[in-house]
């Protein structure tokens, strides 16, 4: 049986005539003139072994619709999670802009292609640049794990140091990500927390700072969702002893809580889910890393920093890069670190959405996630058995729900919770030991009271 | 009313069609968006919390230090919906996305058609309102997507594990060097093995990221026919080498035919290998990385497998490795009981993470429905056809006076070539630089290189096989017409772009620390006084 001839919709030259009119315009007999070079022995043999394609879009859809349906996604459930990964509300607008054809699918044009991506780019860094109250602020790279993990490798070009001191309630992935970034040339060095608030110990951080300190980092909120209220102390620690007071915060937080270079923050970092990015498993994250305009600052960013500048033509703005020297981009190996495709798009939408929310909306929105943490809380301690952890320390979004008077494991709770139709909260119990039986939940605004009762309600049930 | 027609004509006051597009891109000479607030004015509205929780919550900054409450409100734009939205979708029309342009002028860059069933796809709940941390048992559809994409790359690849967690290919570059490092120290060479061989034509990020890693960097410069010089790799390799990072075919579209020869030299003091398939669009289901005797490997997914670039992400990387060193890849890996997909954290050698959760499922899953749309034999016509384009394009490129294809004379090349324009550059004064700007004016990208410029004056064509034959003559007539402009009126293309969104740039102040801007209140500090 002869095979059937397939002309795929996305390769247009598949059309046979087509192919056999353009092998003969460059004297080719077949397309195996084009691989002469490649060697017998590596050629591979026969056909790669992957599943029959579905060639309809209509047979493709169905394939593909079929195995998303068996997640249960949560919009189908009511979920606690959190991590750092946060289900927050995604406006229209936001989704409306980055599906456009025009960012989607646009790359690496220069600005006289592509002023629009530069343009909304640097639109993007100034409004991150008004929520931190700082003057640069990178194009975003992949993720907050890697803003992190680079700001103390900026902190340790800077000072010329090679020790981070690290809070010992950073999430533990991120702590893997950091050692293995940092190795070659910085050692991470964690600071014990207090066990009844979950702030920093200070008078361990007083000891362990020494002239080989590069940086102090601190997370506002934390990973555990307590926000460290002696942060002003600590970068004043930090700047005694000639280090770098690297912060990383949640931006979404920051309607209402103050940036961190009012209380001493020399680099800020962070990731940018939480503004208008939906959680996509786990890949809807980009990375900021923001300082002041000063050029020791400046020169050991890694990222582009899209900069604005006059035209010949009176009024109009353009745009380009600033600093580009500094980049792997133009001196491989001697730029520092390096530079290549990260997370742009999501840039362009954490812009629309400051667009949308707003000075009053980012307000308002920080103070209803604050109102709701705060009754959740006050809700859950009513359950016999069930406390929150370390709250006598103001938080922002996140907390950790002690369930050790329970006699039930998190796994038990969480599972039973399941059951229920709800996504209970991180088990922090491998994380962190020494809290036992602990979660970590979140609360955002897309939880209304009955969302949170319910919640309360069904931990009650489960925990009896 | 056919009788208008005559008049119709005759009345012409512009000039006839001409043969070439007469593109002119939007100019909504669109304001910096901090100049459309209006104060007051709303965008979206928070949802309130009830009052119940109001009063329950009581003052909720009353135990917040003053230090961190915020005293002054961010100075964030206030608009309402309609005006933010036509803002951004003005500065859209500034900008040249895949789906409206012949772009095969972002050589090394792999602009294919990412089709729009698979953004859809993406986009359902379903996926994009997963928790990462959510039951295995209610993610069991991605992940097995993120499995089954695993299984089809490492055939593509004959590696025997892939790890998806990279953003991209950069990041799948560093982490392929991490494991190499982390291969090393297993065997208590690490400290031994601090240098690390790339090539002058590889991406920048192989030297880059290895420099993070904490090695020393080999560069091979390129023989007089434009492979990576083996005798340069002959007096390189020692017992000091920890890895060859290396691309084939590299950006000019060689495909180095003794690449088995680097491998086993490489091998024969202890070192690994490890290949950059950024460049995989021609050869996939031609040559495998393992089959050459590569140890570790890495894809673009957003480049090869089609998944949007997305203005330079979201993207994904994925990194296929040996059996030697899968105890090292990041942590955690997707694995298949017979029953379920799970996520396997126990891996004591592992490099731990290298970016948070497992990678960006979104483009796995569009990744995933990419090969899905075409098996192995469409996989294989994607590969014949971009590199046919490429051949085709070529040939039709060197027809235009002043360009020529450095190396290789006479030979065919894979998926992309790196042309010069150093005879046109000499005899006219136009630079390739000056032929991009003017390129912009017909609606198209145009790459000139990688730095530092081995090729002088540099353009870097890639075609891949979303192409027809139509644009690649048209891209072609582009060049041509251009080139003709530079011997004949040079100055039209030294002025260009005239038909952008914008004219020509100020550079100066983007390497003067008192006068870039990164931000607009940096440029009101700087500017606005």
């Amino acid at each position: 049986m002869s095979k059937k001839q397939i002309v795929y919709p996305y390769i247009p030259n598949s059309v046979p005539a087509v192919k056999d009119a353009m092998l003969k315009a460059v004297n080719a007999k077949s397309v195996e003139d084009f691989y002469a070079d490649i060697p017998e022995s590596i050629r591979f043999k026969g056909k790669l072994n992957l599943p029959e394609p579905f060639l309809s879009e209509a047979a493709l859809t169905r394939h593909v619709e079929g195995l998303l349906s068996k997640n249960q996604s949560t919009r189908d459930v009511l979920s606690f999670l959190g991590a750092g990964c946060a289900q927050h509300y995604v406006p229209a607008v936001c989704d409306e802009v980055n599906s456009r054809s025009e960012f989607l699918t646009a790359y690496a044009g220069e600005p006289y292609e592509d002023h629009g991506r530069f343009q909304t780019l640097f639109e993007y860094e100034s409004m991150m640049g008004e929520l931190l109250n700082m003057d640069v602020v990178n194009v975003p790279v992949y993720d907050g794990f890697q803003a992190t993990a680079t700001a103390l490798r900026m902190a340790g070009r800077i000072t010329g140091r090679n020790i981070a001191l690290l809070p010992a309630t950073v999430m533990p992935d991120k702590l893997s990500k950091i050692r293995d970034y940092l190795k070659p040339d910085m050692q991470v060095e964690l600071i014990p927390f207090d066990e009844g608030t979950g702030l920093m110990d200070m008078s361990a951080l007083k000891n362990q700072i020494n002239a080989q300190t590069a940086a102090v980092f601190i997370e506002n909120p934390s990973y555990l969702g307590f926000l460290e209220t002696q942060a002003e102390e600590i970068g004043k620690i930090a700047h005694a002893n000639r280090a770098i007071f690297v912060v990383s915060v949640d931006p979404i937080s920051l309607g209402v809580i103050n940036p961190p270079v009012e209380y001493g923050g020399d680099i800020v970092c962070g990731d940018i889910q939480s503004l208008g990015i939906h959680m996509n498993y786990g890949g809807g994250h980009a990375g900021f890393i923001a300082s002041r305009d000063e050029e020791k600052f400046v020169m050991e960013f890694p990222s582009r920093l899209f900069g604005v500048a006059t035209t010949s033509v009176e009024g109009e703005y353009g745009f380009g890069d600033v600093a580009y020297e500094r980049t792997s981009f133009a001196v491989r190996e001697e730029g520092k670190e390096w530079v290549g495709t990260a997370a742009a798009l999501w840039g362009i939408t954490a812009g629309v959405y400051l667009a949308l929310m707003g000075p009053q909306g980012m307000e308002e929105l920080g103070r209803g996630i604050m109102q709701r943490l705060r009754y959740a809380v006050r809700k859950l301690n009513q359950v016999a058995g069930v406390k929150t952890r370390f709250s006598v320390t103001p938080h922002f979004k996140e907390f950790v729900v002690d369930f050790n008077g329970t006699g039930k494991t998190v796994e038990q709770i969480n599972q039973a919770l399941h059951e229920r139709g709800i996504f209970g909260g991180k088990d922090l119990s491998a994380e962190f030991p020494s809290l036992g039986q602990c979660a970590l939940y979140c609360v955002t605004e897309v939880h209304t009271q009955a969302d949170i009762d319910t919640l309360v309600n069904a931990i009650a049930e489960v925990t009896k | 009313m056919k009788h208008e027609t005559k008049t119709h004509g005759a009345a012409r006051a512009v000039a006839p069609k001409p043969a070439l597009r007469r593109f002119h891109q939007a100019r909504w000479d669109e304001p910096i968006i901090f100049e459309l607030s209006v104060a007051g004015q709303r965008g979206v509205l928070p949802p309130e919390p009830e009052a119940a929780i109001v009063e329950t919550a009581g003052d909720v900054f009353d135990n917040l230090p003053a230090s961190l409450k915020r005293k002054t409100a961010p100075e964030l734009p206030e608009m309402s919906q309609l005006h933010v939205l036509r803002h951004y979708l003005r500065l859209s029309q500034e900008n040249l996305g895949v789906d409206l342009n012949v772009d095969v002028g972002q050589g090394t860059c792999t602009m294919k058609y990412s089709p729009k069933v698979n953004d859809q796809l993406a986009r359902s709940h379903k996926l994009s309102e997963l928790h990462p941390l959510q039951p295995l048992e209610s993610a069991q559809g991605i992940l097995e997507v993120m499995y089954k994409l695993e299984g089809m790359l490492k055939e593509i690849s004959g590696m025997e594990r892939v790890t998806l967690q990279p953003g991209a290919g950069s990041a799948a570059i560093y982490a392929n060097i991490s494991m190499i490092r982390a291969y090393h120290e297993a065997r208590g060479e690490g400290a031994q093995r601090n240098e690390v061989i790339t090539t002058a034509f590889s991406h920048p990020s192989n030297g880059a990221a290895a420099k993070v890693a904490g090695y020393k960097i080999i560069t091979l410069p390129p023989d007089a026919d434009g492979y990576p010089d083996f005798d340069a790799l002959k007096a390189a390799v020692s017992k000091r080498t920890a890895a060859l990072l290396i691309t084939n075919p590299e950006d000019t579209g060689i495909f180095n035919p003794r690449i088995e020869e680097f491998v086993r030299l490489v091998h024969s003091v202890g070192g690994l290998c490890s290949y950059d398939q950024a460049n995989a669009n021609g050869i996939l289901g031609i040559t495998r990385a393992r089959d050459a005797g590569f140890d570790v490997c890495h894809f673009n997914l957003h480049k090869t497998f089609s998944t949007p670039h997305a203005c330079g992400g979201p993207a994904a990387g994925a990194c296929g490795v040996t059996k030697e060193i899968a105890p090292f890849l990041p942590t955690p890996t997707v694995e298949f009981d017979g029953a379920k997909y799970y996520l396997d954290y126990n891996r004591p050698q592992s490099i731990g993470k290298i970016r948070p959760w497992y990678g960006v499922a979104p483009n796995l899953l569009k990744a995933y429905a990419w090969i899905m749309s075409l098996g192995a034999d469409g996989l294989r016509e994607a590969a014949e056809i971009a590199v046919l384009n490429n051949n085709y394009l070529l040939h039709q490129v060197l027809k235009i006076r002043g360009v020529s294809a450095p190396y290789a004379q006479g030979k065919r090349r894979i998926e992309q070539v790196r042309y010069s324009w150093e005879q046109l550059a000499s005899d006219t004064g136009v630079h390739s630089e000056e032929i991009g700007w003017r390129a912009a004016d017909f609606g198209t990208h145009y790459w000139l290189s990688h730095h530092p410029f081995v090729v002088p004056e540099p353009m870097t064509l890639e075609p891949t096989e979303s192409y027809s034959r139509e644009d690649l003559d048209e891209y072609a007539r582009i060049l041509n017409h251009i080139a003709e402009e530079a011997y004949s009126n040079p100055e039209i293309v030294h002025t260009a772009p005239h038909n952008s969104a914008i004219h020509r740039i100020d550079q100066e102040s983007f390497d003067d620390p008192e006068a870039w801007a990164v931000t607009w209140r940096a440029y009101k500090r700087k500017y606005k006084k």
